[in-house]
């Protein structure tokens, strides 16, 4: 087996070269600091992402754009209910996931009932969301918890505490996807739906079941990223939008659906944090940065599905 | 032969072509003259379908060689195919899909050309077709879609049609249809173009090929003229012994408590074959996709499955495409072995292996891909999905498209035994001949049940009768 021929090799590869030119300029010095960032933040691209994947693996036309909104949302409820008291980070957790479960319910009804359009239906209903977020915040930035803080911002064996819960994620994503019957199924619906429904897989409970996971996901990024940096803020959510996407296409993912890849999202999440560093240690401005941001994903993209064409 | 106009219009020496370690052609010699119609016959697998590609340009030999009288390439040879897998563009008109393969339709107003280019088409080869030039492909049955497929292989399409391959063109088309299109080719080869005629129905390949080609392995065995064959020798040389034709009177068995009964007037009962019949696209596959849709939920999955299906439109119905082949088997049975939701990968891998010998799937490993696999053996790997199930209801529709004759009779014996042991099947078929196997038979017009027949009264005038008798009365 070649291993080039997995499509997840690559986002490793690019994330490698990232980290190996940055280090290249400050010959070696601080390649512990920036690994140790690249893990902190990339944690919170590869826990939205692994979500996104899910729903992109449903098949053409799945995607959820509200993923931003509800971030936020379940950030600024989690620590307004929290309001820095000691203790309660638990209550604040359980607040952030009920906010997930109501937006990931609240997306599918409108797909299910209205027949919207998946990418229209998660759009609007990310509308309703920054608003709601908007009215119970108002301005107002409250910290987390001291300990909550603490939690968030510190380590166990040299990994960010924030990093070991973006693995554990992917680790369960990881059994769930390629050993569980419910992966199966998953994976036969993105494939074909319409063939998997009459090979007797329930496909409308997939297909909700899919979409609660993607919004529970988001409002656990959310918290455990409003409790990283200090409070939650309106437009935390913001890059995580394309952010997601674009983790789960350059980690080798199928965009037509059917076909995942976890090992991927985290190389893919590492990479996006590692490029930018690397731009930035280099000097580029913001424009030449976006520019070779992107240049360098689409040839990221291209070398995977080339790859996987010919394997 | 010296005649230019004998002259062949292609002609392959020694053509190979091989897929990795597969050779799926290994050398064959075969020439076309104007005035044929070549008969290609064989098991699924046996290369018939590569043999075509090289004909149409569709692929080029590993080795050999292909020669076209006229011209360089396929093309310009006037070689057409149509093609056992659909290929028309589900989202286009009936004239627009003739327009993607004809070039020269440009300039304003080619629509127009294109839809009187395809209605004389249609007219010439099926008349009385009621297929409308403008309707989307989409909103066709399956038989009217080969119908239009088969209209634009023989379309003039600014040159002329000299040699037209037809893959399996019968296979979803009803006995009405088909013998028009037989008249049609016969009338086409008598006019001077050239047919390659593929088909498991070996009926229909004596009735209209002067000369028949028997491949088998890659390689051609037997060529010799229509008449010098026998049905007999003709199944011999493709290597499968096919039962003799099957005691049609299948012995009086006393049949369980009803198991299926719905508004529409279908009823089947424990351990009994239902046959669905009638012309194609009358409601019998809808009828069928209702009854297991009522039957089955898309919110829950049970262990043990009320009801199975069998596709018989498999790219639509049934193939996930991304999968292997034991992966595709297994989808429906995930369940049994499970524990904690985990799949049991040894229960899997034992289940793929037993049906790909019970039912003889062609892969050297079942983790191939699916689509490794020729039409004939995926729709194998679906029966063995749904046989692989213990649901106590089979629906199979139109379920043998593409299937060789050997393997179509180890199935018809793998039903009436699993019948036998109390399941109950409910199958819809183009082919007559299969339908008279079944304990009970609904003839379908119109989107309703016209007639049911019972033990001796299931013959094929009957079921023609049922079939056409409410168009008469109206």
């Amino acid at each position: 087996m070649n291993p080039l021929s997995k499509p997840w090799i690559w986002s490793w590869l690019a994330a490698a070269g990232a980290f190996a030119l940055t280090l290249g300029l400050t010959s070696g010095r601080g390649a512990g600091e920036l690994g140790y960032a690249a893990l902190s933040f990339g944690a919170f691209a590869a826990i939205v992402g692994l979500g996104q994947m899910l729903v992109i693996t449903l098949g053409p036309g799945n995607v959820d754009l509200s993923i931003p909104a509800t971030m936020t949302l379940a950030a600024t409820l989690a620590l307004k209910t929290m309001g820095t008291v000691e203790g309660t980070a638990f209550v604040g957790l359980a607040v952030a996931l009920g906010v997930g479960l109501a937006a990931g319910f609240a997306n599918y009804m409108l797909i299910l009932l209205l027949r919207l359009p998946p990418i229209i239906a998660t759009l609007a209903a990310s509308l309703i969301y920054q608003s709601l977020a908007i009215w119970s915040n108002r301005g107002l930035r409250i910290k987390p918890p001291r300990e909550l803080a603490d939690f968030a911002t510190g380590q166990v064996m040299g990994i960010p505490n924030v990093a070991w819960a973006g693995l554990l994620l992917a680790a369960v994503v990881w059994v769930v996807l390629e050993r569980s019957v419910w992966g199966r199924w998953l994976l036969a619906t993105g494939q074909n739906t319409h063939a998997a429904r009459l090979a007797g897989i329930p496909v409308e409970m997939i297909r909700a079941a899919t979409y609660l996971s993607v919004a529970v996901f988001a409002s656990l990024a959310g918290y455990l990223l409003a409790s990283f940096s200090g409070g939650a803020a309106l437009n935390m959510g913001t890059e995580y939008l394309l952010m997601s996407i674009a983790v789960v296409v350059i980690g080798g993912s199928s965009i037509a659906g059917g076909n995942s890849n976890v090992p991927g999202v985290w190389g893919a999440a590492l990479f996006m944090f590692l490029v930018v560093s690397m731009l930035n240690s280099y000097g580029a401005g913001a424009g030449v940065r976006s520019v070779l941001t992107g240049t360098i994903i689409i040839a990221i993209v291209i070398a995977a599905s080339t790859r996987r064409v010919r394997a | 032969m010296t005649d230019h106009e004998r002259a062949p219009i292609v002609t392959l020496t020694d053509a190979a072509r091989h897929f990795g370690p597969v050779r799926a052609l290994d050398g064959v010699s075969l020439s076309v003259a104007p005035g044929d119609c070549i008969g290609l016959v064989g098991h699924n697998g046996a290369g018939k379908s590569t043999l075509v590609n090289l004909v149409n340009g569709g692929l080029s030999p590993s080795s050999g060689s292909i020669a076209f009288t006229r011209g360089e390439t396929a093309l310009q040879a006037g070689v057409r195919s149509v093609f056992q897998e659909l290929s028309l563009c589900p989202n286009l008109t009936v004239a627009e899909n003739l327009r993607i393969s004809h070039t020269a339709l440009t300039g304003p107003g080619w629509r127009r050309r294109a839809r009187a280019e395809i209605g004389a088409s249609l007219d010439t080869i099926f008349p009385n077709h009621g297929i409308d030039a403008d309707a989307v492909v989409d909103t066709l049955s399956i038989a009217e879609r080969q119908m239009v497929e088969i209209a634009i292989g023989f379309a003039p399409r600014g040159t002329e049609a000299r040699l037209v391959i037809l893959d399996e063109p019968t296979s979803s088309l009803d006995a009405g249809i088909a013998d028009q299109l037989m008249a049609h080719v016969k009338r086409f080869c008598a006019a001077g173009g050239a047919v390659i005629f593929i088909s498991h129905m070996l009926g229909e390949v004596f009735e209209v090929a002067s000369r028949i080609v028997v491949l088998k392995d890659g390689r051609i065995v037997a060529e010799r003229q229509t008449a010098k064959f026998t049905r007999a020798e003709l199944v011999d040389a493709m290597g499968h012994v096919a039962a003799e034709a099957v005691e049609s009177a299948v012995a009086e068995r006393a049949f369980g408590p009803e198991v299926v009964s719905t508004a529409q007037g279908l009823r089947a009962r424990k351990g009994e074959i239902v046959g669905l019949s009638g012309l194609a696209g009358h409601g019998q596959a809808a009828a069928l996709a209702k009854l297991y849709l009522s039957r089955s939920s898309s919110w829950h999955s049970r262990k043990d499955p009320d009801v199975v299906f069998v596709a018989g439109d498999r790219a639509r119905d049934g193939i996930l495409p991304l999968w292997s082949i034991l992966r595709n088997i297994s989808v429906s049975v995930l369940q049994q072995g499970a524990r904690w939701g985990l799949v049991n990968g040894g229960a899997e891998a034992r289940i793929a292996a037993e049906w790909k010998s019970r039912i003889g799937i062609r892969t050297d490993n079942v983790e191939n891909p699916i689509l490794s696999l020729s039409g004939g053996n995926q729709q194998k790997v679906l029966f063995a999905r749904a046989l692989a199930s213990p649901a106590p209801v089979v629906i199979m529709d139109d379920p043998m498209r593409g299937v060789d004759v050997g393997t179509k009779q180890d199935v018809y014996a793998m039903i009436r035994a699993e019948a036998a042991k109390g399941r109950t099947f409910l199958w819809y078929s183009t082919e007559t001949e299969e339908v008279c196997q079944c304990d009970r038979v609904f003839v379908f017009r119109n989107h309703e049940i016209s007639a049911e027949l019972t033990g001796a009264d299931i013959s094929e005038e009957k079921i023609l009768e049922a079939s056409f008798e409410m168009q008469e009365a109206s």
